[in-house]
């Protein structure tokens, strides 16, 4: 249905290839949360992993960094098309917490401190391509961006990696989170822009 | 751990989708942004708060896409944006500064399912917090609140430079009555007879100035990030509990 639009030229003739559809490439980092900051010590977080026999899996900070801590190099791409290339991140694989958990579900309900949910398959979750981040341009994640830790799926649109992550929740349906409940799409691939439904 | 849900959205959705708009009316708005008055002859109508996405494409088949909050609601396929030109940006310097009268574009929407208010819901009262451009979405909130005569009370806090940079300034005066206050808070320059107040908004201004916290207000606040930010952290600590907090945002860090 796309057509020209009259007088416009754009700015960026080289498109990165890095770059999905619709995607603009940004230097700063935006934040959007739906509501306030939750401020969380790292003396009291603790993320939880509930299985389907309501058995919880449970990691105190200390606990998560002791399984080893990597460093990532990722692309983050935002619904409302804000890219980042190649950014640093330090994060704990979601691999290592799953090691010890026996599960015949295939989806997940990520939560966060603050009350948010995203539901992510569990697939998207493994094979290294998902983090517990907790650092991010050499620093600390700070509380705007999620901090203390935050879940980290690049590959998916950056709803779906959790701020203030606190927990995952195994079940059997793909169930939406919140902001899937408000507009987004279930999965949400930036490569086939699966932005809303 | 509780799930912990926020509001479900309990209405059928307008799903969004992909428009054709053509300009009907262009007018500057402040100094630096301009009104957009776009025939959208298949939009299915907006929630107040609502935003959607505008694309244009150059010749050569180059696509740029920005989101931009609707300052219409309701059953329209007349939809108002305003638009805030950002220094050295692509697509807002066009639409500010380009367009005229007839031009179209590509629309896709609406957008948002949280950050919105429809009216007849209940009777709590709403504070409205808006930094600079962020008064966009809000003021399509006090507009249905006065449109449908609703009940419950509004404010608004509005955090801006100077007189100049007020958008809606004169819709915005005109809904002032006994269910809506508007408290204009200037950052740089005031109206004459002013300028002791010039200043940014604080803690003690959220607390002298907006709903008290124990009358349990819905709070909107949108804005530039940082402004954002401090202003939901001060709600927090002048007791507002987080869940009666909405936020967007724009800008990062």
């Amino acid at each position: 249905m796309s057509f020209v639009t009259r007088g416009f030229s754009g700015r960026a003739r080289e498109r990165d290839p890095r770059l999905p559809p619709g995607q603009t490439l940004v230097q700063d980092w935006p934040v959007l949360s739906a509501g306030p900051t939750p401020r969380i010590d790292t003396a009291e977080w603790e993320f939880v992993i509930r299985d389907e026999t309501g058995a919880d899996h449970r990691w105190s900070w200390d606990e998560l960094l002791a399984l080893g801590v990597e460093d990532i190099t990722a692309d983050i791409h935002c619904v409302t098309h804000w890219s980042k290339l190649e950014m640093p991140w330090r994060g704990v694989s979601v691999d290592k917490l799953f090691e010890n958990v026996e599960s015949q579900y295939d989806y997940v309900m990520a939560h966060s401190y603050g009350g948010y949910t995203t539901n992510v398959p569990l697939e998207d979750l493994l094979d290294g391509r998902a983090w517990i981040a907790i650092e991010a341009d050499g620093e600390p994640l700070d509380p705007e961006h999620g901090g203390p830790a935050r879940l980290l799926v690049p590959h998916l649109y950056f709803w779906k990696s959790a701020k203030w992550v606190r927990g995952l929740v195994m079940m059997p349906d793909d169930d939406p989170g919140f902001w899937e409940q408000n507009g987004y799409h279930l999965r949400g691939d930036p490569w086939k822009e699966e932005r809303y439904w | 751990m509780s799930a912990d849900p926020l509001t479900r959205p309990d209405t059928a959705r307008r799903r969004p989708a992909w428009h054709v708009a053509t300009v009907a009316e262009l007018a500057p708005e402040t100094p630096t942004a301009a009104r957009l008055v776009l025939d959208v002859p298949t939009w299915p109508g907006n929630d107040a708060g609502a935003h959607l996405d505008v694309r244009l494409t150059a010749p050569d088949g180059y696509q740029a896409t920005r989101s931009y909050s609707i300052a219409s609601s309701g059953e329209t396929s007349r939809v108002v944006l305003a638009v805030d030109e950002v220094p050295d940006g692509e697509v807002s310097p066009f639409l500010v500064r380009e367009l005229r009268p007839g031009d179209q574009l590509e629309l896709h929407g609406p957008l948002g399912a949280f950050f919105v208010w429809q009216p007849s819901r209940d009777d709590r009262p709403v504070q409205l917090i808006a930094g600079g451009s962020g008064v966009v979405p809000l003021y399509a909130m006090a507009a249905s609140h006065a449109a449908a005569a609703d009940p419950a009370p509004f404010r608004l806090l509005y955090s801006v430079r100077t007189p100049r940079h007020v958008f809606f300034a004169d819709e915005l005066a005109a809904l002032v009555g006994p269910a809506f206050d508007l408290d204009l808070a200037y950052t740089r320059e005031a109206p004459d007879g002013r300028q002791g107040d010039i200043g940014r908004i604080t803690k003690d201004t959220l607390a002298a100035r907006t709903i008290p916290a124990a009358r349990r207000p819905q709070v909107f606040v949108c804005g530039p990030t940082g402004f954002v930010e401090a202003v939901a952290s001060w709600l927090r600590a002048l007791g507002h509990a987080a869940a009666d907090i909405r936020t967007e945002r724009f800008g990062g860090t």
